[in-house]
């Protein structure tokens, strides 16, 4: 654990953002309970000093990958809980206009990419960003979340060989939380150690304590600084652990109540509230200020959802393609124009 | 107007779009070095360089992720698969990402990438080099799928393809790339949407694609001879499926015969069929007849391959059948 916390307003901005997920997760499970969230709902209680401690260092030249289990890392990277929240709630408003759920938060304007649910896709993804910011000399780097379990996936192997390889501006970002949905680690992996995995690829690696903030935040600041000085990938395992049930169908037979229990002492919420109190920081009646402001947001972003319209039944086959065979080619829609930026 | 091979008109179509789109780049397995598992892309490495011309490792679906990554990241990539049996190992990233995103993303999403594989049997390369899976493809909505018969479409159609906002497939038969014709020295982009008819007759309607094309035309030179005049529509593009082309040549021939290479059970020839029994069933005055691969692995030995596949004898017999000749 980091000795000195650094400014008050990093610290006050880390807690708040992680008392966000946490509300907003909360009230994702409530919603669910209530039947107006369908499908499947994975939800990121624990694990929040990842998405907070890392997104915070990304720029908007910076591209983001992520998983079915995004929340967090789409508001840590500035996605409004409104736009999350309708569209979990299958609204027009939502970030993918209802269609994409839960498992599909996408907002090109932020180079969030997703909310992609099959484990391990998101790698080649990733490389592939981080390729074409290559190409173009942005000077943009790809972060790419995945879970343990996605290091099963040729996927992973793939991935790593390539950006190694190629030597691609990409940071892997492993959420190591023990479990691949209820398989744990040791039940499915011969070798558990993914640092040393990326390594044997020439991927520079790093253990990193995933429950705690600040661990988080100085090893993402020095494997960014890397990735900016030599375009090289960089891979961190951030160990961690999930609160919840894997999704909303879970009865975790799998683990003990006991573990979790363990674990729940090492929340990273609670970890950087304690210090930063006792640091003098911040006071007990501010957090509480805080969470009020969070409890509003909150309500006001189910409200906002739940007033939220339905897309028109009409436009169900609407941006399947860009354009219908016979009709004019519509201006592609590609975030990123390349313009005169690469020119090889 | 030159003699060229249809291998040289893929090639001139790459150099044409390496050329206008400075943002376009080639990749696949053994596409620089070696010259091309099919010696498409010889001489491009030398001429564009390795960024732009970018040997990959045996990793389809990395390689094919990260094309599509590359694509939504703004560049504009044209991946080699080098045979349509490799492209099973990219499944995943054609199917749930190329495919959904724009859709899923609620339209804010696009992969506009092209991806290039060879097709098809005749070479006795056997059960995991020679299979038709453009049909399997043709399944399912998102992405749009080619198939240049000809010298014009495989110098044509990879520009066009490269101007498409979305995920293009195009399938090259191995058996097509040693054809010769002529190839205008002028010849550009060319229309995706519509399919061609590629001889006009009046008997019977025979639909088909990729190198099949040349064996039905073939067959109608023998038809000719018979008495029957047939007519041989090109689909060019197995998605989306040009309706208007195949109902209209149906209305006025009411006799349709499907050749496909690809297996009969669940195949694009299936869907043709059904499209003209659903839209134009009184205009049939026989009962639609197709000609595809019996269904077994592509075998080896020449003479079992050969009973394998669709024939001009087969597409004869076909439409003769259709015509109660």
């Amino acid at each position: 654990m980091s000795a000195v916390l650094p400014p008050r307003e990093r610290v006050v901005a880390w807690l708040t953002m992680m008392m966000r997920i946490r509300s907003l997760e909360a009230a994702c499970a409530e919603l669910y309970g209530a039947g107006k969230i369908r499908g499947f709902l994975h939800l990121y209680d624990g694990e929040e000093a990842v998405a907070v401690g890392a997104v915070a260092h990304l720029g908007a030249e910076d591209a983001m990958v992520a998983t079915y289990r995004e929340h967090g890392h789409a508001l840590a990277r500035g996605m409004s809980m409104r736009s999350i929240l309708a569209e979990m709630l299958g609204r027009a408003e939502g970030c993918s206009k209802g269609r994409g759920g839960s498992m599909h938060l996408f907002d090109v304007s932020k180079r969030f990419y997703g909310g992609l649910a099959i484990v391990g896709a998101g790698l080649p993804i990733a490389t592939g960003l981080a390729l074409a910011d290559k190409l173009q000399k942005t000077g943009g780097v790809t972060a790419c979340f995945f879970g343990e379990g996605a290091a099963a996936e040729g996927s992973f192997h793939e991935s790593m060989n390539l950006a190694a390889l190629w030597e691609l501006p990409v940071l892997f970002l492993c959420e190591n939380n023990l479990y691949a949905m209820g398989t744990a680690l040791s039940r499915s992996e011969a070798v558990t150690d993914f640092v040393a995995k990326a390594r044997a690829y020439g991927v520079a690696a790093e253990l990193v304590d995933g429950m705690d903030v600040l661990e988080v935040d100085a090893a993402v600041a020095q494997a960014l600084a890397a990735i900016r000085a030599t375009g090289r990938p960089y891979f961190l395992e951030c160990q961690t652990y999930r609160f919840r049930a894997h999704s909303m169908f879970d009865a975790q037979l799998y683990r003990s109540k006991t573990e979790v229990e363990e674990w729940k002492k090492r929340d990273p919420i609670v970890g950087l509230r304690e210090r930063a109190i006792a640091a003098g920081l911040i006071g007990a009646d501010e957090v509480t200020t805080i969470q009020q402001r969070i409890d509003d947001e909150v309500r006001d972003a189910i409200a906002f959802a739940e007033r939220g319209t339905l897309e028109p039944v009409e436009e169900l086959t609407k941006d399947v393609y860009a354009h219908t065979p016979g009709t004019p080619l519509r201006t592609p829609p590609a975030g990123r124009e390349g313009g005169d930026a690469w020119r090889p | 107007m030159a003699t060229v091979t249809y291998r040289e008109a893929v090639k001139r179509g790459l150099r044409a779009a390496l050329m206008s789109e400075p943002r376009a780049f080639l990749m696949g397995e053994d596409v620089g070095a070696y010259g091309g598992c099919y010696a498409v892309s010889k001489g491009l490495l030398a001429e564009f360089g390795p960024e732009r011309i970018r040997d990959c490792p045996l990793a389809e679906n990395g390689f094919v992720g990260a094309g599509i990554g590359a694509a939504l990241g703004g560049v504009r990539p044209i991946v080699e698969v080098m045979t349509c049996n490799f492209s099973l190992l990219a499944l995943d990233q054609i199917v749930n990402n190329a495919a959904t995103l724009r859709h899923m993303s609620g339209g804010q999403l696009s992969v506009p990438i092209v991806i290039r594989m060879a097709t098809g049997a005749g070479r006795q390369l056997a059960a995991q080099h020679s299979h038709s899976f453009e049909g399997w493809f043709a399944h399912i909505p998102g992405i749009r799928v080619l198939a240049p018969a000809t010298l014009e479409d495989a110098r044509g159609m990879l520009p066009a393809a490269l101007a498409e906002p979305d995920p293009v497939l195009i399938f090259e038969h191995i058996n097509l790339y040693a054809m010769e014709g002529e190839l205008a020295d002028d010849a550009g982009a060319v229309d995706l949407d519509r399919a061609l008819i590629r001889r006009p007759g009046t008997d019977a309607t025979i639909v088909t694609y990729g190198a099949s094309v040349w064996k039905a035309l073939e067959a109608a030179r023998a038809l000719e001879e018979q008495g029957v005049s047939a007519e041989v529509v090109d689909l060019r593009t197995l998605r989306p499926l040009d309706d208007q082309t195949i109902l209209s040549s149906v209305a006025r021939t009411h006799r349709l015969v499907v050749v496909d290479e690809g297996w009969r059970s669940g195949s694009i020839s299936a869907e043709i069929v059904a499209r003209v029994v659903e839209a134009a069933f009184d205009e049939l005055d026989h009962e639609p007849v197709r000609v595809c691969s019996a269904e077994v692995p592509i075998p080896y030995a020449k003479h079992l391959e050969d009973a394998a596949l669709p024939s001009v004898a087969g597409i004869v017999e076909a439409a003769l059948e259709v015509c109660h000749a």
